[in-house]
């Protein structure tokens, strides 16, 4: 067992984990954060995608214990509770998904483009979203909501003001 | 797919690393781990202890050393491609590392990890070969330096002993040289088929010099000699080039399996490889 000391959706956290633990195995099994999903457990699908340190990676292949020290945002503290950061407005809006099993990888890639490139072309777009497969959209939603977002000005340090009714 | 058990240690420092490694007889260093995580994963191997570098700041140092660029072995890719010496001074090194993977992979995956990897369809090991890049080893004895011709040896096999870490990558630079990399595939998001990497010098649109990398054309990543030697004093035009660049697959003994026979590789070697030498003169 290895200690590992980190910080996950801004929460401080602790725990002995098996070394082979998977960084996407600690969030779902032992943090109960399964917004993060696994789609290919191959590093192909991109559903897993987290950001560490404020960059998104596969958290799938990543060891929980190379997240030591270190700070994960999964989907689930993109926004505050009860309202949706505007990534998640703008895949709401554009209606870019359908089952919606590679959302969650999806809009955590698609912010992350956004912070490094606030204002992407289609191209842009579609490279960066390259490691996300979605089975069901076509993509071409996606890229529209990636396109609304970018016109919203949206990236991690702004979370959409506006509530969401239950 | 969960790896096998490990034992794990989160090294300091590059003397640490390799005490470790000189303790076990079945340690494997972890870098970004993009290539060797799947490795684990799908239990193709199953050391008994990961020694993780990824803690060791000196090795994530992108330094310009006047005539030459220092690329620390846990540089993300992502730094190296954010890093404007590189840009400046190594387009084909970074032409090809952006077109590694994707995104995330890019963040978390560094240079001195996919080399010592050895991949021969990996995008890098081309580039650092025919830009004649130097690989820095450190072993307990103290460090020693490898010519890239000299560094891989055969299909996922390197210069890098079993106690030994690479720690830098040092490739002169190449001011005013252009560079394009021409990489092959069906579908986003696949390994080539063949890749070609082409550095080119210019003048007055005669080619002066040429350095051309082949991914994917053999166990490892190879150099087209023939064809860097026959560009001299071409003209940068389609019938200029085209002897020279027929000769891109001399030597090299490519694979056959599911995206194309071997023959198809060679064909495919000469074609690139002239898209990828006009695209470098004429920019
Ligand atoms: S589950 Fe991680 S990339 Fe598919
Ligand atoms: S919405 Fe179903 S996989 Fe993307």
């Amino acid at each position: 067992m290895a200690r590992i000391e980190l910080t996950v959706d801004g929460a401080q956290v602790s725990d002995d984990v098996e070394p082979r633990m998977l960084l996407v195995q600690y969030l779902r099994e032992k943090l109960g954060k399964t917004g993060t999903v696994i789609g290919c457990d191959t590093s192909n699908c991109g559903a897993c995608t987290v950001h560490l340190d404020g960059r998104s990676v596969k958290s799938c292949n990543v060891l929980a214990v190379q997240a030591n020290g270190h700070e994960v945002t999964t989907i689930e503290g993109l926004a505050e509770p009860g309202s949706l950061h505007a990534m998640q407005e703008a895949f709401h809006e554009c209606h870019a998904l359908q089952c919606g099993f590679c959302t969650p990888g999806m809009i955590m890639q698609s912010v992350d483009l956004l912070n490094d490139n606030p204002n992407p072309s289609e191209d842009e777009i579609r490279n960066g979203l390259e490691g996300n497969l979605c089975r069901c959209t076509g993509y071409h939603n996606i890229v529209r909501a990636v396109q609304a977002a970018a016109a919203a000005g949206a990236t991690t340090a702004q979370p959409a003001a506006e509530k969401v009714e239950a | 797919m969960i790896p096998a058990k490990f034992d794990y240690l989160a090294a300091t420092s590059v003397e640490e690393a390799l005490s470790a490694l000189s303790q076990s007889d079945d340690a494997k260093v972890i870098a970004g781990g993009q290539s060797l995580l799947p490795v684990l994963r799908m239990r193709l191997n199953a050391p008994d202890l990961l020694v993780d570098i990824g803690g060791i700041d000196t090795l994530k140092e992108i330094r310009d050393d006047g005539d030459s660029i220092v690329i620390g072995a846990m540089a993300p890719y992502y730094e190296i491609l954010a890093n404007d010496a590189v840009k400046n001074s190594l387009g084909l090194l970074h032409k090809a590392i952006s077109e590694v993977a994707d995104p995330q992979i890019r963040h978390r995956g560094t240079l001195g990890g996919a080399l010592v990897h050895a991949d021969p369809a990996g995008d890098c090991g081309a580039p650092v070969l025919a830009l004649d890049g130097e690989l820095v080893i450190a072993g307990q004895g103290g460090e020693r330096t490898v010519a890239a011709v000299d560094f891989f040896e055969d299909l996922f096999t390197t210069a890098v002993g079993e106690d030994e870490l690479l720690t830098h990558i040092r490739i002169p630079k190449y001011d005013g040289w252009g560079s394009n990399y021409q990489k092959f595939v069906r579908v986003a998001h696949q390994w080539p088929i063949v890749a070609v990497g082409a550095a080119v010098k210019t003048d007055g649109g005669t080619i002066s010099e040429a350095r051309i990398g082949l991914v994917n054309m053999g166990s490892t990543a190879l150099r087209a000699r023939a064809t860097e030697q026959a560009l001299v004093g071409r003209e940068a035009t389609v019938d200029g080039v085209r002897e020279a660049c027929d000769l891109a697959a001399e030597g090299a003994n490519p694979p056959s399996d599911l995206n194309g026979d071997a023959d198809y590789r060679r064909h495919l070697a000469t074609v690139l490889t002239r898209r990828a030498v006009l695209a470098a003169a004429g920019g």
